[in-house]
């Protein structure tokens, strides 16, 4: 390994912990505005103009409150929960290509070529945080959460993977910069307006494509937990769920990984399905690094376009009751995705 | 005994959820919109606006005491609001009045006069039993302070919060 990879590595991964970071208080303020404005009012706006400094005092807030621990939890996994509720949503941005290149440097952190699995298996690792949390607490509201938590966790994790396979049927390759090199060839895959226009089998790919993304969608909002499936943190049913015992900073933790998840969950839906950082006519950073920062910038305001479904969703759908959070995971999605497949492989072995 | 309310059939569109999910995702959107290009006007801005030009007559502010067109202080200190006073929010002491004064005549006066405003329930029976229209209860309401000693008004406060009540019935004048 020579010293010019080690050291843009490493700049890549402080400048993306920065930005993911500072994304995360970001979308905090965000949901407070945007929850705010869906329901009239105004939201956060003293701190700075228009509130922008909310998230700062918020943050002096959280470090400055007492950190209470409860006298009857379970010390080690107590303290270790908020840390393994936050880790996997930011691993995970290691291996999503959220840029061309810049300087001739690939914009994406370690372009392993298990990409898509890597994602997997450390997602799912995102649910020990909260389970860990709900069992340590020692305390009955965080347990149900927890206990729910895992369970709808497990179940959409099927759908989640199966969803994504019609993709990599198409592509041939697990490496996320992949897809995007797919996409920027023949067109996104909800949108295929690029490359072959006549070839009528691109189009009934379409049909697929735009299911998987539906199903891989409302799974994503099930694994980071938002709100027609926030079970394991039902503020009404649970008192808060897995956090009920926590307070100060690793509170915040808690909500940070929240909000990570959510961040990472619209990269990958961003990289798989809306062309990661491609728009059409931007041409990639060898044009120049300027080209390079635009479309570091285009994947970055695609993120944050799906961030603002993920809180307009929230603002508007009721929570599922239990039974039919499984039945919708278990009879409907997995079925659907699992249809999908065979459907595209239909597609794919008529094309040829 | 029990009943059994019948569930609606839904229909396959229905059963979809997806066209009620988008409708109501369009009529949040609406909201979203509306507020965001400053259409929904509902919330008030407290410190900078405020709702004070529009309080009603009989809004039932902190009590005040007034002084009428000749600059007496209209309170005899006859001490029935401090009777009715329901919380006992407030407390007098009366003195006399000394012999030289052009207001002589009348009975006593206010030598301290305190409300506690952390007591007080804004209720208004002291203006009500007040037989010398000497109380009333005025539009003020952003009552604050750090200790619980401020939060005492004193005869001063209560004279400044009050000012000068025109139209109220001048009985001592002529028994001077």
């Amino acid at each position: 390994m020579d010293s010019f990879l080690i050291i843009t590595s490493l700049l890549k991964i402080v400048a993306i912990l920065f930005l993911i970071l500072s994304m995360v208080s970001y979308a905090v303020y965000a949901e407070r505005r945007v929850s705010a404005f869906i329901q009239d009012r105004l939201g956060p706006n003293r701190v700075g103009p228009a509130g922008l400094f909310q998230p700062i005092a918020d943050m002096f807030k959280l470090l400055l409150k007492e950190d209470f621990t409860p006298r009857n939890v379970n010390t080690f996994y107590y303290w270790l929960a908020p840390c393994l509720a936050v880790m996997p949503a930011i691993i995970t941005i290691a291996v999503v290509p959220f840029g061309s290149t810049l300087f001739g440097v690939p914009m994406v952190i370690a372009d392993v070529n298990v990409g898509i699995l890597f994602v997997f298996a450390i997602a799912s690792l995102g649910v020990y945080g909260i389970v860990l949390a709900g069992w340590a607490s020692n305390s009955k509201y965080p347990f149900l959460g927890g206990i729910r938590s895992s369970s709808q966790m497990i179940s959409y994790e099927l759908s989640l993977g199966l969803a994504v396979i019609p993709i990599f049927l198409l592509v041939g390759n697990l490496r996320l910069t992949s897809v995007v090199r797919y996409q920027i060839e023949h067109g996104w895959f909800i949108a295929p307006f690029i490359g072959d226009w006549t070839n009528p089998w691109k189009w009934l790919l379409t049909i697929p494509m735009i299911i998987s993304f539906i199903v891989f969608a409302i799974a994503i909002f099930a694994e980071t937990n938002r709100l027609p499936f926030d079970l394991p943190e039902a503020e009404q049913e649970l008192a808060g769920g897995y956090n009920t015992e926590y307070s100060s900073m690793k509170f915040a933790l808690f909500f940070l990984g929240e909000y990570a998840a959510m961040i990472t969950g619209s990269a990958i839906m961003v990289t798989l399905f809306f062309g990661g950082w491609h728009f059409p006519g931007i041409p990639d950073g060898s044009r120049g690094w300027v080209f390079g920062l635009i479309n570091i910038a285009v994947f970055f305001a695609k993120v944050a376009a799906l961030i603002f479904v993920f809180m307009w969703v929230r603002w508007t759908l009721p929570r599922f009751r239990y039974d039919q959070l499984m039945r919708l995971g278990w009879l409907f999605f997995f079925e659907i995705a699992l249809v999908n497949i065979f459907i595209v492989a239909a597609i794919l072995s008529l094309a040829h | 005994m029990s009943v059994t309310v019948p569930r609606p059939k839904l229909n396959w569109r229905e059963r979809l959820y997806l066209p009620a999910i988008v409708a109501g995702l369009a009529i949040t959107f609406k909201h979203f919109k509306n507020m965001l290009l400053g259409r929904t006007k509902v919330t008030m801005q407290y410190p900078e606006q405020k709702w004070d030009s529009s309080l009603p007559d009989y809004y039932r502010g902190a009590p005040a005491l007034v002084r009428d067109e000749d600059g007496r202080v209209r309170c005899v200190a006859c001490q029935l609001c401090e009777f009715i006073c329901p919380p006992r929010a407030i407390k007098i002491i009366p003195d006399e009045i000394p012999s030289n004064d052009r207001f002589a005549k009348v009975e006593k006066y206010p030598e301290e006069f305190d409300i506690d405003m952390i007591r007080c329930i804004f209720c208004g029976m002291c203006e009500e039993v007040c037989p010398e229209q000497a109380i009333f209860l005025r539009k003020d309401y952003a009552i604050t302070g750090f200790t619980r000693a401020e939060m005492v008004h004193h005869k001063e406060k209560l004279l400044e919060i009050g000012g000068v009540m025109h139209g109220v019935v001048l009985k001592w004048n002529e028994k001077k």
